[in-house]
């Protein structure tokens, strides 16, 4: 158990970003509330799993919704911390720590936001290692733990237990429904895990991870070097193309942000033409109309400038762009975890196809 | 047509006449302190070059207003209104701005509950008491200018307008800035420019009654408009209200001036300086945006900038044997570079050496090794070019414009374009920019449970409207910008549409 400090906060922020592959939401103004936080003397502590005891209860917390509803109706600890003790007072018992479904994306800090008003400390993992835009996307569910309960709050005063589900398919789609009807924008407290769960399924060290990538970016760019290629080392990362945005195409299907981007090669990939396709996160790329990077494996979009990460609804013609890889957790390269995550989980009927060698 | 284009920079006032295509007059003078004495004399300067005919309209770019922010000076405290809680309670108005300048304009803050969700439906019921009570304090500490700023706005303006009514009822003579009238989707940008808004009420007024004094005193009769970042215009009154707009319009203006001096609506602009070299793209006359957040005085904003990459390169540029700077002599050029009789070798005096340009003594640059003169031009050259190709969007060669003090070192071919194009009046082209400013309207709007071409359609005629009330003919208004983004989660097949719609200036 440590604490997080002060200067770790915009790190996180930065590092999120680029993990949340495109979507996930900013994580700018979660960020600007623990600036608060941490201004006003509260502080977060940061524990390892492994000193989480085997039947320890652990808050899964996200924030949920529409990207864009986040820019008007901002992030809020208070409101972030309400599912928790509805779930503590559904449950009759208390949580010894809380995690995030997701390190990409705002959903990095929500464990924070719920920490500092909880005094709880903040498990050092996640769900996905990245972002994902379902409940069944998570190593939870691909380890076949249960999905239920699952508790949800707005920001009046309406507040809904989801008690039981058929699948965690069936929570995505009752609990999205009600998201949908409080202004697409809930804060969630999902299934509680057990300490053995989280050590046996959690993705682990994610933000030790994501503060570390954010720190080298910048670095990097503090010090007027090239901050993709910081991000490249400092996350074992492949560069799989740069260029300019030619055409973006995005369409609203079944409540997702659907689209493909062509991009136009400059330097060493002058003449070559790549184009990726993503629903909320960049899903899968073809270079020259041959398939060379599927989901899981972690697609970025990132401007070759700063090195900043470029959302999938940020994403427009003429910008100049790196394209990167990251290396997917394990659990999500199992056959078990490519049903969930892979190709065919977004309708690409494709095999898994990753930079970084042969599957586990 | 004829049209005068004032440009009010922090160090030199331009003007020029054009009329139709062609620059009748130009003139340069030095800003002075008092901006009414500064305009009135380039004014002056410009009509003793002759009769400037009928002039239709007098158009003025300046950088006043967002150098008051950045320089914090000339701001007024605000008082601030925040209408959506209980959403958003943890953030309030200021909440990210540099400390120096929101304990100079922050005068309050109030947060009341009301607002809307994306779809339309009230967050929760306007509370209306709260709205009066905020505007009582606020006028009992004396402040005169406030800005409201109520969720999803954008969308719907009916908490904002409410707010209005009720504060006009307690505080008759304020100034009432609206989110909505500024912005787009995005709560603390969108409020972060209300506040700058409202915190250059006084500063705007008195800024537009002097250039209208000044326009007033000569022998013009013609309407002022002041220029926006977006390369269009806007009328006196309306900079009044809303000087915001104004921001950063001087990059804008000095592309667009060199598009109209050369007659190119796509090409890409090279504006060679003393110390950089700015390449911008223009696509249809207009500059190609950035997308970045766009800060102003440290505080964020959703103005679009142009899109400019900046390369250590310009005239005042050190030559060190085979290196080319970054270090510039700047603007000690006539004091360092050899050719007038300096001790720094750059880059200019290598141009002199080759006979690009004729300055200064050319004997004192007689004595360079031809090898190193022609080696540093082709390298010169190649930083030109590979700058151009990192900006280029589409393949193919494209027509460079090459504009600024230090353009001679742009060579009459480089590689990836296809002509090179140098035009008359750069100097003053931020003038000539203002001159030809057009008149746009924009809509940044999210649309559910209707059609993309009903949404489209709609945002369409919202926009042309929104143009001719900022003064544009409604029968020549082109579409410029057209973008729709469907949105995730959200149900009901909703967009967010951008719209913006183009046209030429109207008179009266």
């Amino acid at each position: 158990m440590r604490q997080i400090e002060r200067d770790e906060l915009e790190p996180l922020a930065t590092g999120a970003w680029i993990l949340g592959t495109g979507g996930g939401g900013s994580p700018y103004l979660a960020y600007l509330n623990m600036r608060k936080l941490y201004a006003e003397g509260t502080s977060v502590s940061l524990m390892d799993p492994a000193d989480l005891d085997d039947d320890d209860l652990v808050a899964v917390v996200s924030n949920m919704g529409a990207p864009l509803v986040g820019q008007e109706r901002l992030s809020d600890p208070a409101f972030a911390a309400k599912p928790v003790r509805m779930m503590e007072q559904y449950l009759g018992r208390r949580f010894t720590a809380v995690m995030s479904v997701e390190i990409g994306g705002g959903n990095a800090f929500q464990p924070l936001l719920v920490a500092a008003m909880t005094g709880l400390p903040v498990v050092d993992a996640d769900a996905m290692g990245r972002a994902y835009p379902e409940a069944q996307m998570t190593s939870f569910a691909i380890a076949d733990l249960p999905m239920f309960p699952l508790t949800l709050a707005d920001i009046r005063d309406n507040e809904v237990i989801v008690a039981r589900a058929a699948s965690w398919k069936w929570m995505e789609r009752i609990s999205r429904k009600v998201c949908t009807e409080v202004g697409s924008i809930a804060a969630t407290c999902k299934a509680p895990r057990t300490g053995a769960e989280v050590k046996a399924h959690g993705i682990l060290y994610t933000t030790t991870q994501a503060i570390a990538l954010g720190r080298e970016v910048r670095r990097a760019r503090h010090a007027h070097q090239d901050p993709v290629a910081a991000t490249l080392a400092a996350a074992a990362g492949k560069l799989l193309f740069r260029g300019k945005v030619a055409d973006v195409q995005r369409r609203a299907t079944e409540g997702f942000l659907r689209g493909n981007a062509v991009m136009e090669g400059i330097d060493d990939d002058r003449g070559a033409r790549f184009e990726v396709a993503f629903q909320n996160e960049y899903a899968i790329a073809w270079r020259d109309g041959r398939i060379i990077v599927t989901t899981p494996d972690l697609i970025c979009v990132l401007d070759s400038v700063s090195g900043e990460a470029i959302g999938t609804e940020s994403l427009r013609y003429g910008q100049r762009v790196s394209v990167i890889a990251l290396p997917a957790p394990a659990i999500l390269r199992t056959p078990k975890g490519i049903e969930h995550v892979g190709p065919r989980a977004f309708g690409h009927d494709t095999d898994y196809v990753s930079v970084f060698g042969a599957q586990p | 047509m004829r049209r005068i284009g004032i440009d009010v920079g922090g160090t030199n006032t331009d003007a020029v006449l054009i009329d139709g295509t062609s620059v009748i007059a130009a003139i340069k003078t030095t800003t002075t302190a008092d901006v009414l004495c500064g305009v009135r004399t380039a004014l002056a300067q410009l009509l003793a070059q002759g009769d400037p005919g009928r002039v239709s309209a007098v158009v003025i770019g300046t950088t006043h207003f967002t150098n008051a922010v950045i320089e914090r000076r000339g701001l007024q405290k605000v008082g601030a209104l925040r209408i959506g809680l209980p959403a958003s309670a943890s953030l309030p108005p200021f909440i990210d701005w540099p400390d120096d300048l929101s304990s100079i304009v922050c005068g309050q803050i109030h947060m009341v509950q009301g607002g809307h969700e994306y779809d339309g439906r009230p967050i929760v019921p306007l509370d209306t008491a709260a709205i009066r009570e905020a505007a009582r304090r606020i006028a009992d500490a004396g402040l005169t200018s406030v800005g409201v700023t109520s969720i999803f706005s954008p969308l719907t303006a009916e908490c904002e307008q409410e707010a209005e009514r009720i504060l006009r009822e307690e505080m008759p003579a304020a100034s009432i800035t609206l989110s909505h009238d500024l912005g787009r989707i995005g709560l603390l940008e969108r409020e972060n420019v209300t506040l700058l808004n409202a915190c250059l009420q006084d500063l705007a007024r008195t800024i537009v009654a002097a250039f209208t004094d000044a326009l007033q005193g000569s022998s013009i009769d013609a309407p002022l408009y002041l220029t926006q970042n977006d390369g269009t215009i806007m009328r006196a009154e309306t900079a009044a209200r809303f000087p915001v707009w104004s921001f950063a319009s001087g990059p804008t203006n000095s592309m667009r001036g060199a598009a109209f001096l050369s007659g190119l609506q796509d090409a890409v602009v090279v504006d060679v300086g003393g110390t950089t070299t700015d390449i911008g793209y223009l696509k249809a006359g207009f500059p190609r945006e950035a997308n970045a957040a766009v800060e102003v005085g440290g505080v964020r904003t959703l103005f679009r900038m142009p899109d400019l990459l900046s390369i250590g390169l310009g005239g005042g540029t050190e030559i060190n044997g085979g290196s080319i700077g970054p270090h510039s002599v700047g603007f000690r050029l006539l004091e360092k570079a050899l050719v007038f009789g300096g001790d720094t070798l750059t880059a200019t005096d290598i141009a002199v050496a080759a006979g690009r340009i004729d300055l200064g003594e050319r004997g004192r640059v007689a004595g360079l090794s031809p090898a190193l003169v022609a080696s540093t031009l082709a390298r010169t050259s190649e930083m030109i070019a590979e700058a151009v190709d990192r900006m280029k969007t589409e393949a193919g060669d494209v027509k460079l414009l090459a504009v600024g003090g230090g353009s001679f070192l742009i060579p009459d071919h480089l590689a990836g374009c296809s002509e090179v194009i140098r035009v008359p009046h750069h100097a003053v082209a931020n003038a000539v920019g203002a001159a030809i400013a057009q008149v746009s309207g924009e809509v940044d709007q999210i649309f559910s449970n209707v059609t993309r071409d009903q949404a489209v359609t709609a945002a369409q005629r919202e926009a042309e409207n929104r143009a001719v009330d900022a003064g544009a003919i409604r029968k020549n208004l082109k579409l410029v910008e057209l973008e729709d983004i469907p949105l995730s989660y959200l149900p009901g097949d909703a967009r967010r549409i951008r719209v913006r719609m183009v046209g030429d200036i109207g008179g009266h």
